[in-house]
């Protein structure tokens, strides 16, 4: 049985078939309709998501499967002080795959050694978040149609974005990679992540406090959301909010072709003026989300077309 | 200095200097009822000083909480008063429940009955992280 906890977990043949079904599904959906028409997705979210959990129930519906689940901790047992363990102990009677999204940092891995069916980590805390660096995959194998030789920035909470890490290690996995790595001084990429998945592995990086400085050497700018709740003070949170907006005068100094995603929501990192840019990929992306989810599902269900 | 060599029993040897009573606490050496021995900045050879433990007694030692407070300390485990087996320790892979994560974020501040694993990472670097969080010791 398999679990994805990390986008380590997939090595990158992996990845690259997924990519090759997640196509597939795109360009023939009907041949995919019934694959899971007996499996149920139960979506654990012990924290309020939108486009990840709907992304995930609209993948199991387009599957043919059914979804239970809740979205919100407060309407689960863990209210009454149930553990993840015994949560998922007794999903895993309920249904057939579990997509968990946990505030706390290693949720799914302990809810994976507890279940006794296949764990999907929809993000866990300012950890780790391995489907949306899935979508982030899809979106470049089709907006770029390589994943190397690329400079790619990554702007905004790079501490507790946790779709940072993840794309960085998924990244770090193939040859002519370059990060820049913009934030402001409080925000800056974990050590861990920085030490073992950029400087062990002797990837080219620099870091930057400036998007302005950096943007005209980029193929992929990979904006992110300073998340309110990843701060215990709120004092940080507005002092660092507006650290970075991309507008239409920083775009006029990116090259031509780079591409502009963000794992959405955005508050204002991005302003809607540059929404209309072709540069701009992340409603696309979105979109891509929940082809790629399609086709996880399908390889830890163990399900083919 | 003298204390009395031991007839059945644990000597923990080549401790860093000024580690015993951190591993001491960690053994929970104070729990046994038979003679235990602490030296402290014992002269070595090689260390300069170091630090001995002597459990006059057939006890089961956690070897891993030795190599993680200690590397490279020497375990002789002595019957008869001769030296039957020596063991080196290096850094365990794996500690469990030796330490607890400070991560405020990580699943273990709020999971009952978790075991709290840190592996180790980046061996060059001896570095353990939380295996639920990555987050340092």
């Amino acid at each position: 049985m398999r679990n994805l906890i990390n986008i380590l977990d997939l090595s990158v043949e992996e990845i690259a078939e997924l990519i090759s079904v997640a196509d597939d599904i795109i360009a023939n959906p009907a041949k995919y309709r019934h694959v899971c028409d007996d499996k149920i997705l139960a979506t654990l979210f012990f924290e309020p998501s939108t486009r990840t959990r709907l992304s995930f129930e609209s993948a199991m519906l387009n599957l043919g499967g059914k979804v239970l689940g809740f979205s919100d901790a407060n309407s689960s047992s863990s209210t009454k002080g149930e553990s993840v363990a015994d949560t998922v102990a007794v999903v895993s009677g309920y249904a057939d795959i579990i997509a968990m999204r946990h505030p706390k940092e290693g949720a799914p891995m302990v809810a994976a050694m507890h279940s006794t069916i296949p764990v999907i980590n929809a993000g866990d805390g300012g950890h780790y978040h391995p489907t949306q660096t899935l979508t982030d995959l899809l979106t470049i194998h089709h907006e770029k149609g390589r994943f190397d030789n690329l400079v790619i920035g990554l702007c905004g909470d790079l501490k507790f974005g946790r779709t940072v890490h993840s794309l960085i290690e998924a990244m770090s996995r193939y040859s002519g990679i370059r990060f820049v790595l913009i934030s402001p001084e409080e925000l800056k990429l974990p050590s861990f992540v920085k030490q073992e998945y950029i400087k062990d592995k002797n990837i080219d990086y620099v870091q930057s406090t400036s998007l302005e400085d950096v943007i005209g050497e980029l193929d992929i700018l990979y904006m992110t959301r300073v998340q309110r709740e990843r701060f215990f003070n709120e004092e940080d949170y507005l002092r660092l909010k507006d650290s970075y907006i991309l507008d239409k005068a920083k775009m006029e100094k990116a090259k031509a072709d780079m591409i502009v995603l963000h794992p959405l929501p955005r508050v204002n990192e991005i302003s809607t003026e540059v929404d209309d840019d072709p540069r701009a990929c992340y409603f696309r992306q979105a979109h891509y989300g929940k082809f790629i989810r399609m086709a996880l599902i399908m390889k830890l269900l163990e399900v083919k077309a | 200095m003298k204390v009395d060599s031991i007839v059945n029993g644990i000597v923990i040897d080549h401790i860093a200097a000024g580690k015993a009573m951190t591993l001491y606490r960690l053994l929970e050496l104070d729990k046994l009822d038979c003679p235990v021995a602490v030296i402290q900045n014992a002269p070595s050879e090689f260390m300069g000083k170091k630090d001995i433990i002597k459990i006059d007694s057939d006890v089961d030692v956690n070897l891993d909480v030795i190599g993680y407070v200690s590397p490279n300390v020497t375990v002789n485990i002595i019957r008869n008063e001769e030296i039957v087996e020596k063991k080196h320790l290096s850094l365990p892979r794996k500690l469990t429940n030796i330490i607890r994560c400070k991560n405020p974020r990580c699943i273990t501040t709020t999971e009952q009955g978790i075991d709290h694993i840190f592996m180790l990472r980046g061996e060059d670097r001896n570095e353990y992280r939380c295996y639920y969080c990555d987050a340092k010791p």
